[in-house]
């Protein structure tokens, strides 16, 4: 198939960034998104030109490392699914595809599709863990947890970190992210402890990195390529809440 | 010089607790005057940084990816063996010891495979503790999965995502260690050279991937975490951004290389649709569990499928060889990888690949669909199942391996519900590495390699669901205890300087290789060299190899080095982000070490595990050992680039196992 691509392109954080358009001839079905920009960037290259920088890594949809918005949607057109994971055949011959970097004030660009998202870093730092020293567990068995919680507890631990719901959310809130790590920890009786202490601190950083509040739009659902749930952000609003009073 | 394994004295199953408990110790206020650097962030290096941490060492961490959780220890799908018995089918510490070493074939050693096991249960209880949320069964218990090469179930699992969420679980440790600042934190910085001085390594070189800043970086001791080097082969199922630069830093450094030729490849990986192709995807070995390897019986319906003429569904029960199961009867489709990746290469050798280039076979679920089916309609007491026990089936399966069949369908665009998958072997994983000893240290002083970057304990191949628990046991339980020898040795060397003669060295040497890759300005993109390089490590130095071959490898690849230092093409400068001129430095050691891994094999003539020799092996085709005169481990001295390397040999002494042709009949 024959596709027109528009990309931005931005030379560092500084540069004000514009679209360049490109024309691709020799795109198959089969191919993946990314596996497209490398037919791109080879030819770029071939022409002596700068390639179009983008981040990538496993290229099996967990890393969480490839991040873009294509066609205004994080990720691109199909649900539950990474830039990696989406092949061609979701698009036809003829048509212009549209490619832009996660836009937030807390995720910088560092050059054309790639930004800085160590914000996510730094707030699973203020207190995304369970505090214990490698040699001090017991024995796995010995704290039973209904089947149930704990395939909760994994299906808001699928969060890859990629910042899809920071990109869709039009203030730029970092909520999911946030919720999806606060419940996958205080769904389990191991998290427990140091849970008020966990949603303060976690929610405090947020804030501080610059990401945006919640107005409930649900973008960040809908886009969001592992299914993590809007209920994580409900059930951090009421532990931040009250945590906030339990401090005071 | 002599290859000293330092593997302590005594009964094997005492070892390890009695060494750990002679052991010198590092008292807690020269912890803290001691600094270590881990380079990397997967299992083993997440998990080595946090504990050097917790113990109160100075570490300093370095990653090249953004964010030390996108290391590629992420996408391990299957699970991770441990001998808690659990299940109580029979598992042991030994019997997970005797399983390690039969199945790497004999060729790996008995002290660190042992201890391997032993620490295994204490994996389980630490990532239990983090909150790893491992599937449990109703009563709330730790649930299992059997994986290829046992007999028993001891693979613990979280869905299709373990090696996620054990290095999340990692990651949130480091991030524990790093808020307290016991861990400095460098992510996007890459090593790309390790500093000696008098003989131990003191320190590395990295590049700031942002900017492109040269920096020095001093310590008492140095840690590689790095991974395994299977993008030799270009299409593999490792991330786009492996690679063997700090490891082969280290080699051309003085660090032996060992059993470079040792690769595994994985039976059940999705199989390649295009010249673009940039990446394979592994289907999790967990799959054949229920899956079932068949091609057809007969060409004609190998030819009628490619055709597009014929379903794989319409072809008859009688009409399908399911050659695993026909092989191998007491393991079935769970015989390890090699032997599942090899028989699969024999039946498209023979013509009876199913997709259009010949290169695939079938797993099928269309059994395990009907038997869950009918025990679900049975405990939900539906009395005439018949319509029913596809829907019920198809749910159950679902329920187990969703995750995979989503990925395969978004990747195929077909439906493995209705169609058996298609699937082909490909690169997964390399047992070769850094040559260590029991403490894992490399022959350089100082030095230690832990998880994939080391020649570790999985002998001439892996099992399943061994390399999370080798990450985790190196990172965890082994390294924090044995770098205690060697720092405690270190207690009165002052801070180290990074203004020494040596870092100035290393850090020229870095600029000007950098600068040389720069100035070539050819005309072919880096992209181009390294599928070449992988087409011509997969030729003859992949699933099978043979000596012509393998000598027409490293010419090959000799003239493909020429080609690259003379033509490739990088934009930009060295001091920007520039993804290009990184993919070339990791390109330029990836094209080093295929020589060597041509070398390697050439000198093993025998067939084990994942090297299998065309010219050794038995009438029924199998793997032919030469116990005689190849059980040692092959360390390779570095003597230059293109020149011949030096071969240093540690023999394996055998005391606990008797040394077996291994058979999965």
């Amino acid at each position: 198939m024959k596709l027109t691509l528009e990309i931005w392109r931005q030379k560092n954080a500084a540069d004000g960034g514009h679209f360049d358009i490109f024309q691709l001839d020799d795109v198959t079905d089969d191919m993946s998104f990314l596996e497209m920009l490398d037919v791109l960037n080879d030819k770029l290259l071939r022409d002596k030109k700068d390639p179009v920088a983008f981040e990538h890594d496993c290229r099996e949809g967990i890393c969480g490392a490839c991040s873009m918005v294509i066609d205004g949607q994080p990720h691109g057109p199909m649900q539950e699914t990474t830039t990696c994971q989406l092949h061609m055949r979701k698009f036809k011959d003829g048509d212009t595809i549209t490619i832009e970097p996660f836009r937030a004030r807390a995720f910088p660009i560092i050059k054309d599709l790639v930004v800085d998202r160590s914000s996510f870093d730094r707030i699973i730092q203020s207190g995304g863990y369970i505090s214990v020293n490698t040699g001090q567990a017991q024995d796995g068995n010995a704290i039973p947890i209904e089947k149930e919680q704990s395939q909760k507890a994994f299906d808001a631990a699928t969060c890859i970190g990629c910042g899809a719901c920071v990109a869709a959310c039009p203030n730029g809130s970092a909520m999911l992210f946030t919720s999806a790590k606060v419940s996958h920890l205080a769904l389990l009786p191991q998290g427990e402890v140091e849970h008020s202490k966990r949603v303060r601190n976690m929610v405090n950083q947020m804030d501080a990195e610059g990401f945006g509040m919640c107005s409930n739009t649900g973008a960040c659902e809908v886009e969001c390529p592992k299914g993590i749930s809007l209920e994580n952000i409900a059930r951090m609003n009421r532990a931040y809440l009250g945590a906030s009073v339990a401090a005071e | 010089m002599a290859l000293n394994n330092k593997v302590p004295a005594g009964p094997l199953t005492e070892k390890w607790t009695n060494y750990r408990s002679k052991m010198n110790l590092v008292a807690p206020n020269n912890k803290r005057r001691l600094d270590v650097i881990v380079v990397g962030t997967g299992l083993a290096g997440a998990s080595a940084a946090s504990t050097l941490g917790e113990l109160g060492y100075n570490v300093k961490c370095f990653c090249f990816h953004d964010s030390p959780r996108r290391a590629h220890s992420v996408a391990a799908q299957g699970g991770i063996n441990a001998a808690k018995n659990y299940q109580n089918d029979g598992d042991s510490v030994y019997r997970l010891f005797y399983d390690t070493i039969k199945g790497g074939d004999y060729r790996s050693r008995e002290a660190n495979v042992h201890r391997l096991a032993e620490v295994s249960v204490n994996i389980i209880d630490q990532a239990v503790a983090q909150g790893v949320p491992f599937a449990r069964e109703y009563g709330g218990l730790l649930a299992n999965r059997s994986f290829g090469g046992v007999q028993v179930s001891r693979t613990f699992y979280a869905r299709g995502q373990t090696g996620q969420q054990l290095l999340l679980g990692a990651y949130s440790s480091l991030s524990r260690q790093i808020s307290t600042g016991n861990v400095e934190m460098h992510n996007r910085h890459e090593m790309l050279d390790i500093v000696k001085i008098d003989g131990i390594a003191r320190g590395i070189i990295t590049r700031n991937l942002l900017t492109g800043e040269i920096e020095r970086h001093a310590a008492h001791a140095v840690v590689l975490a790095t991974g395994g080097y299977g993008n030799v082969f270009y299409l593999s199922t490792n991330a786009m951004g492996s690679n063997v630069t700090a490891a082969w830093r280290a080699h051309k450094r003085g660090a032996y290389f060992a059993n470079p030729c040792y690769t595994q490849i994985h039976p059940t990986c999705i199989p390649v649709s295009g010249h673009y192709q940039s990446k394979l995807t592994l289907m999790s070995e967990s799959l054949r569990n229920d899956g079932r390897v068949w091609v057809p019986k007969r060409m004609e319906d190998v030819i009628a499928i490619r055709e597009g003429k014929l379903s794989p569904v319409d072809i008859a029960e009688e009409n399908r060889d399911y050659y695993l199961e026909r092989r191998y009867p007491a393991f079935g489709n769970l015989v390890p990888r090699d032997v599942a990746s090899r028989a699969a290469k024999v039946a498209c050798d023979e013509g009876f690949g199913v997709n259009k280039a010949g290169l695939a076979v079938y797993l099928d679920f269309e059994a395990a669909i009907e038997r869950y089916g009918k025990a679900e309609a049975l405990s939900q007491g539906i009395a005439n199942p018949n319509g029913e026990v596809k829907k019920l089936g198809t749910e159950v399966v679902a329920a187990k391996y969703g995750n995979l069949f989503d990925m395969y369908a978004k990747i195929t665009g077909e439906d493995p519900y209705k169609t058996p998958m298609k699937i082909f072997p490909a690169v997964h994983y390399t047992m070769g590495g850094l040559w260590v000893d029991y403490n894992l240290e490399t022959n350089v002083q100082g030095l230690f390699a832990v998880g994939e970057a080391n020649f570790s304990d999985h002998g001439a191949n892996r099992l399943g669901a061994s390399a999370l628990m080798q990450g985790l046991a190196d990172g965890y339980f082994v390294l924090p205890y044995t770098i205690g020898q060697f720092l405690s040795t270190q207690i009165r060397e002052p801070k180290i300087s990074t203004d020494t003669p040596e870092f100035a060295e290393a850090e020229q040497n870095v600029k000007s290789t950098q600068e040389k890759l720069l100035a070539i300005q050819g005309n072919t993109p880096v992209e181009d060299f390294h599928r070449r390089l992988g087409l011509i490590v997969w030729e003859y130095c992949g699933m099978s190899r043979n000596a012509e071959g393998l000598k027409k490898g490293r010419k090959d690849i000799a003239a493909l080095r020429e080609e690259f230092w003379s033509d490739v093409f990088i934009p930009g400068t060295s001091s920007e982000f520039n993804p290009e001129l990184d993919k070339a430095t990791r390109v330029a050691d990836l094209i080093e070490l295929g020589e060597l891994m041509m070398v390697d094999a050439l000198d093993r003539n025998e067939s084990c595990g994942g090297h299998f020799r065309e010219e050794y092996k038995t009438e029924e085709g199998e793997a032919k050992r030469d116990d005689e005169n190849y059980t040692y481990v092959s360390a390779w001295e570095h003597t230059g680039v293109g020149a011949d390397p030096q071969l240093h040999k540690e023999e394996l002494v055998f005391e606990n196992v008797e040394l077996k042709t291994r058979s999965y009949k």
